[in-house]
């Protein structure tokens, strides 16, 4: 039997018994940046191949979401900080070793080039715009004539976007459930089908809906084969690890996992856009915000469950 | 250099005094600590062997704080002393995620506080203030470079163990066993 006390009696706030540091902001900032990478990388691939008028939503409509969403992610970034009047100084560092400090550069490049990207569809989407000055019209024509420049380097940012709202959590060689390399690739599919289920939400137009529809089933696909590589890793690692897989297998997050993320936010979805796809009525809502709870939760889950996670000594 | 702590396990009668002293000497706030003692009691009665740890920030060599902080505010000083400079520090709580011994903390003010080996003390040559005041003089605090110092010859003549060196961080306080 072993018995571990503080004979000091340490009770530090938010660290003692367990770590509680980050708290809802984090999950709902990388709810946010997923979502937008998601929506950027449909906008800028579809885009790229030319399907422009095909796609409207995915290439013109949503992506008028995406610097509202990345403003709303700062903001809860910021929010997250205890030394706010300090946060500037983010940018006055380059820090590669950091993923923090190299997500929040890689953020204030995307963030402009969504708002270039959007800019150049304003007119397009609102008829009734008005530019108003002249020199906001010819800067229009401008990024229309050069949106190919734009399309390029978002998609690449959009994709390191996604993998880095993993990668924060899995530089964490001290929180044994997020220290692990798959985490970047999953968080980048969860964020791609929130995406995909967002365009979807936005769409009017049912050929571009079954696209996205057969696209998001296969992300789900690859997104639960991940899930399982996740704990199969876990399982075949070391005590830490096998007890931070535990915490979903048998734990107190296994009914909260495989009933909103895993059934409800995943296979149940799938279930239901297949059925859409071999022609059953589906009201589209169901398996869109179902596809959006799951990857918000999941997010809320692993962010939580993660700090609980420590090594043993 | 390159400062290292080394606790002998065998003397300390965890009387917290390091904790107080190093509360005191460094205005720690109310309810937080940058030291504290850990009691391992193993087995049952009557046959239990007890354990007592001073434990503190690890001044790691391969520090997962230093190389997670977005700012730089995490840093080495001379002698490997890991330290955070306040007015770079944005209360990000990266680094306090990646310590593996919660030896780090939000500090009232904002910025994230923990352990400096009492630098300011070290640099006018003496002993961090937990040292100092050990009434069983169980803690030892010196250069691991200097061959003749006391430090090199007590982990010399003692067999000793760090916290978690599977997380590969390369602990600095090696604790007497």
């Amino acid at each position: 039997m072993r018995e571990e006390l503080f004979a000091s009696g340490r009770n530090i706030p938010n660290i003692d018994p367990y770590l509680n540091i980050w708290h809802w902001q984090i999950p709902i900032y990388l709810f946010l940046g997923g979502l937008a990478a998601g929506i950027l990388v449909f906008a800028s691939v579809f885009y790229l191949m030319g399907k422009e008028e095909k796609m409207p939503a995915t290439v013109k409509k949503a992506p008028m979401l995406v610097p509202f969403a990345l403003a709303i992610g700062l903001f809860m970034l910021f929010l997250d900080l205890k030394h706010k009047l300090y946060f500037w100084q983010l940018y006055t560092t380059i820090r590669l070793e950091s993923p923090m400090g190299w997500g929040s550069w890689v953020l204030m490049i995307i963030m402009p080039l969504s708002i270039l990207w959007s800019a150049s569809y304003v007119s397009e989407i609102f008829p009734k715009w008005d530019w108003k000055y002249q020199f906001l019209k010819d800067i229009e024509k401008f990024l229309i004539r050069n949106r190919k420049f734009i399309a390029w380097p978002m998609a690449i940012y959009a994709v390191i976007l996604g993998i880095y709202t993993g990668i924060l959590l899995s530089a964490f060689n001290a929180r044994p459930l997020w220290n692990t390399s798959i985490l970047g690739p999953l968080f980048l599919v969860s964020g791609m089908s929130t995406g995909a289920a967002t365009i979807i939400l936005m769409s009017k137009n049912h050929k571009e809906r079954k696209i996205m529809g057969r696209i998001d089933i296969l992300l789900i696909i690859i997104e639960l084969f991940f899930i399982i590589h996740l704990f199969m890793g876990f399982l075949a690692g070391s005590e830490v690890q096998i007890n931070a897989a535990n915490l979903f297998l048998g734990g107190k997050f296994t009914a909260p996992f495989f009933v909103f993320v895993v059934i409800l936010g995943l296979i149940f979805p799938a279930v239901l856009e297949i059925f859409e796809l071999k022609g059953y009525k589906v009201p589209i809502v169901v398996p869109a915000v179902l596809i959006l709870l799951g990857g918000l939760i999941f997010r809320f889950l692993m962010v939580e469950a993660g700090q609980i996670t420590r090594y043993l000594y | 250099m390159r400062y290292v702590m080394a606790i002998d396990t065998r003397k300390c009668v965890g009387c917290s005094d390091c904790v107080v002293a190093c509360q005191t000497e460094n205005n720690v706030p109310v309810g937080f600590c940058r030291d504290w003692v850990v009691e391992v009691v193993d087995g049952t009665y009557p046959n239990v062997s007890i354990e007592l740890r001073s434990e503190r920030c690890n001044h790691c060599a391969n520090s997962p704080c230093v190389r997670c902080c977005p700012t730089g505010a995490s840093h080495f000083e001379e002698g490997g002393i890991v330290l955070v400079e306040h007015n770079k520090c944005i209360g990000c709580g990266a680094c306090i995620q990646a310590c593996p011994y919660d030896a780090r903390y939000s500090h009232p003010e904002g910025y994230v506080d923990k352990c400096t080996f009492c630098i300011h003390r070290v640099r006018e040559g003496k002993d961090p203030a937990c040292v100092s005041v050990c009434p069983t003089s169980c803690m030892n605090f010196g250069d691991l470079d200097d061959p003749n110092s006391k430090i090199v010859n007590v982990l010399k003549n003692r067999k000793f163990k760090s916290l978690a060196p599977e997380a590969g961080t390369k602990p600095q306080i090696f604790y007497l066993v």
